[in-house]
C-alpha cells in the first residue's frame, strides 16, 4: 500500500491489525485472570469460569440476531410517514429493502 | 409571610421572560447566572412542607424540601446551567426561554408538595416542551411536536382524572406512596408512565426528540422522564407492576436502537432503555433500590445530555444526522470524539465511570430480593447497552469509515459544556461518595470490588468483540422502524380515511334520496297546486284552476247538508 502513509495512523490496516492482536490479548487476560481473582456469585451460576465473558458475547448475540429479525418486518424507507403527494423516489441504497412503500 | 412559598421554579420562569426582554449580553447573562442562582435556591430549602396556600378547599403546599426533592432539582438545575452554556450562542432566544421554562417546571415538580401543585407544573412542562419540540423549524418537527403535544397533554388528563379520583376517594392531595389498586391510582400510575415512555407508548420519545435542534434534544434528554421517575418513586415506590415494565422498556430501547441509523434517534431509545432500570428500581422499592434509581437518574442525565451534546455538536457542524452518511469524524474533531466517548462508557456502567457506580445499585438491589430473573435481565441488558450506545454510537459517528468529512471541532462555548458533563461522568465514577452522601437513604454499598470490577469488564468486554463480529449483521440502512406510533400516524389515519369515504358516501346517498324526493314533491305539488300561475287556465291542476262561483256554492251547499245530516244523526 503506498497510500498507507497519507491515511491517519488510527486507520492504518497496520494499526487495526495490531488493535485486533492487542484486543484479543486483552480479552484472553480478563478471562484468565479468573483464575487468580475470585468472582463472587450471587446465584452460583454466575461464579463459573468466564460467565461474564460467554453471558456479555452471546446476549449479544441474541440482541443482535432478534434484532435483525425484527428489522425484517419492522424496517420502512425513510419517507414511510410522509403524505404521498411529496413521496420521492426512494434512494438507491435501500436495496435489502423491499419495496413496501404502501404496506399496510 | 416570607419566601418560604416561593418555589426555587419561579427563578427559572423569571430567567424565561428576561430571556424574551433582554439582548446580546445580558441574555448570556441571564442564561448563565439564573440556574445558579436557582441551584442555591434549591439548597435554601429545608426538610418538610413550607407553608400552605388555601385554595377551594385544599390546602395547596407549594414547596415541600426532601433530600430526594433536592437531588433531583439540583441536577435539573445543573443541566439547565450546562445546556444553556451549550446553547446560548447558537439557539434561538424563544428556543432557550421555552427550555428554562420547561426546566422551571421540572424544579416544580421536584418541590410539589401535593397533587395539585404537581399537576400544575406537569402541564407547564407539556406546554414548553412542545414548543422546545417545534423549535426544530422543520416541517417534520411540527408534525412531531404536534403528535408530542396530544400525547402528553392526553396523559395530563389521565393523571388528572386519576388525581380527582384520589381526592375525591380519599379527600386528601398529598403525595405519599401509594400502590395502584383501584381506578383512579392507576390512572395516575399510567399517566406518569405516559411521560417516562412506558409501553405501550415508548415511540412519543424517539419520534419527537430527534427532531429538535441540536440544543433543544440536550434540554430534552433530561426532563420529562426523569421527573417522571421522580413522581414514581414518591408515589409508587416497590409497586411490583413496575418491575416488569421496566425490564420491557431496558430491551425495547436496545432493540430499537439496534434498529436505528438516526444518530439521535438511537440516544433517544437508550434513554428509554436507561429510564427502565430506573423504573424496576421503582418497582423492586427496597432502600438500595429507590437510591440506585435515584443515582442512576442524576448520573443519566449527565452523560445522556453529554451524549446528545456530542451528537448535536456532530449536527451542528456537519448538517447530517445519519449513521450511513457520518464516520470518521475523530480526525478533526478529537474533543467532541472524546467526550462521546466518555458519555458512551459511563451509559455503559464501565468501571470509573458514572455508570457503574450509579446502575450497579440496581442490580445489587435485584440480588438482595433474590430476583435471578431480574439480575439477569439486567445484566444482559448492560452489555446490550455496550453494544447499541457504548461502542455503536461512538464507533458510526466518528469511526467507521472514512466519510470525507472534514469538520471544526466544537466552538468553545460547547466544548467546555461538554468538559464539564464529562468531568463529571468520571468525577462520580471514582469518587461515587460525593453521590453517596446525598442519596434519600443511608448508603451502605462498596461499588468497587475487584471480583465484581473483572466481572463487568469481561461482560462488557466480550459485548465489544461482539459488536465487532457481528459488524456485518448491523449494516446501517437508509431506514426507519416502525413501532407502536405506527398505530396513530397510519391506522388512526387509515381509519380516518375509511370513515371519511363511508361517510362521504352515506351523504352522496342521502343527497341522491333528496333529490328524488324534491322532484317527487314537486310533481305532486305540480300536478294538484298547478303550474306557475302565468301558464293558461286550462293547464293548471285541480286546485290551481279558476272555478266558477257557482261551482264553489254548489260545493259549499253540498258540505253543510252533509253537516247537518251528520248532526241529527
Amino acid at each position: 500500500m503506498n497510500d498507507e502513509k497519507q491515511l491517519h495512523w488510527l486507520v492504518r490496516p497496520s494499526t487495526i491489525r495490531k488493535l485486533w492482536i492487542g484486543s484479543s490479548i486483552v480479552l484472553t487476560l480478563m478471562v484468565l485472570a479468573q483464575t487468580v481473582i475470585y468472582v463472587k456469585g450471587y446465584f452460583g451460576f454466575d461464579a463459573w469460569f468466564g460467565f461474564g465473558a460467554v453471558f456479555g458475547f452471546v446476549s449479544c448475540l441474541i440482541m443482535v440476531l432478534v434484532a435483525k429479525l425484527l428489522g425484517l418486518v419492522l424496517k420502512r424507507p425513510m419517507d414511510y410517514y410522509d403524505e404521498p403527494q411529496d413521496k420521492q423516489s426512494p434512494d438507491a441504497s435501500h436495496d435489502n429493502i423491499k419495496e413496501s412503500n404502501n404496506g399496510v | 409571610m416570607g419566601f418560604e412559598l416561593f418555589s426555587p421554579a419561579f427563578v427559572l420562569l423569571i430567567a424565561a421572560v428576561l430571556i424574551c426582554l433582554v439582548k446580546g449580553h445580558a441574555r448570556t447573562a441571564v442564561v448563565l447566572i439564573a440556574p445558579l442562582i436557582t441551584l442555591w435556591a434549591i439548597w435554601q430549602v429545608p426538610d418538610g412542607v413550607q407553608g400552605t396556600i388555601k385554595f377551594l378547599s385544599y390546602n395547596i403546599e407549594p414547596v415541600e424540601g426532601s433530600p430526594l426533592r433536592r437531588l433531583f432539582a439540583t441536577i435539573f438545575a445543573m443541566m439547565v446551567f450546562v445546556g444553556g452554556l451549550y446553547s446560548f450562542r447558537i439557539a434561538r432566544w424563544y428556543e432557550l426561554a421555552a427550555a428554562f421554562a420547561y426546566a422551571a417546571g421540572a424544579i416544580g415538580v421536584c418541590f410539589a408538595g401535593d397533587l395539585i401543585t404537581l399537576f400544575l407544573y406537569w402541564e407547564m412542562m407539556a406546554i414548553f416542551s412542545t414548543i422546545v419540540v417545534w423549535c426544530g423549524g422543520t416541517p417534520g418537527a411540527k408534525a412531531a411536536g404536534i403528535r408530542y403535544a396530544i400525547m402528553h397533554l392526553l396523559g395530563g388528563v389521565v393523571l388528572k382524572v386519576g388525581i380527582e379520583g384520589v381526592v375525591v376517594g380519599t379527600g386528601s392531595i398529598q403525595i405519599q406512596p401509594i400502590l395502584a389498586t383501584d381506578f383512579s391510582t392507576w390512572m395516575i400510575l399510567i399517566g406518569i408512565l405516559i411521560n417516562a415512555a412506558a409501553p405501550p407508548v415508548s415511540a412519543w420519545l424517539a419520534d419527537a426528540y430527534p427532531e429538535s435542534t441540536p440544543t433543544g434534544s440536550v434540554f430534552l434528554s433530561a426532563f420529562t422522564t426523569k421527573t417522571a421517575v421522580l413522581a414514581l418513586i414518591l408515589l409508587f415506590p416497590g409497586e411490583p407492576m413496575l418491575i416488569g415494565i421496566g425490564l420491557f422498556m431496558v430491551v425495547y430501547g436496545i432493540i430499537f436502537a439496534l434498529l436505528e441509523n438516526d444518530v439521535r434517534r438511537i440516544l433517544a431509545y437508550s434513554v428509554v432503555n436507561q429510564v427502565g432500570f430506573m423504573v424496576v428500581a421503582v418497582g423492586i422499592g427496597t432502600e438500595m433500590a429507590l437510591n440506585g434509581a435515584t443515582a442512576h437518574a442524576f448520573a443519566h442525565i449527565i452523560y445522556k445530555a453529554l451524549l446528545f451534546m456530542s451528537a448535536g455538536v456532530v449536527i451542528y457542524r456537519t448538517g447530517k444526522n445519519k449513521c450511513m452518511e457520518l464516520g470518521g469524524l475523530f480526525r478533526t474533531m478529537p474533543l467532541t470524539c472524546i467526550c462521546g466517548i466518555i458519555g458512551a462508557l459511563a451509559i455503559s456502567s464501565f468501571p470509573l465511570t458514572s455508570g457503574f457506580t450509579t446502575k450497579s445499585m440496581i442490580s445489587q438491589a435485584a440480588v438482595d430480593g433474590n430476583l435471578v430473573w431480574v439480575y439477569m435481565i439486567l445484566t444482559a441488558a448492560s452489555a446490550g447497552v455496550f453494544l447499541h450506545a457504548g461502542i455503536k454510537f461512538p464507533w458510526f459517528v466518528f469511526f467507521q469509515k472514512d466519510s470525507g468529512l472534514r469538520p471544526k471541532d466544537a466552538p468553545w462555548n460547547m466544548g467546555l459544556a461538554m468538559v464539564i458533563f464529562a468531568s463529571l461522568c468520571i468525577l462520580l465514577g471514582v469518587f461515587p461518595e460525593v453521590l453517596y452522601a446525598l442519596l434519600p437513604y443511608p448508603v451502605d454499598y462498596e461499588p468497587y470490588s475487584i471480583g465484581k470490577v473483572l466481572f463487568y469488564l469481561q461482560l462488557l468486554l466480550f459485548s465489544g468483540l461482539a459488536f465487532f463480529v457481528l459488524l456485518p449483521l448491523m449494516k446501517r440502512t437508509m431506514t426507519i422502524s416502525l413501532d407502536t406510533d405506527w398505530f396513530w400516524r397510519r391506522a388512526a389515519v387509515l381509519l380516518f380515511k375509511i370513515a371519511e369515504r363511508a361517510l362521504g358516501s352515506i351523504g352522496k346517498l342521502i343527497a341522491v334520496q333528496r333529490t328524488r324526493l324534491q322532484n317527487l314533491l314537486h310533481q305532486i305539488v305540480v300536478r294538484y297546486l298547478g303550474q306557475p300561475h302565468t301558464a293558461d287556465s286550462q293547464e293548471r291542476a285541480v286546485f290551481a284552476r279558476s272555478w266558477p262561483v257557482g261551482t264553489t256554492a254548489l260545493w259549499i251547499a253540498a258540505l253543510l247538508s252533509a253537516y247537518v245530516l251528520m248532526y241529527y244523526l
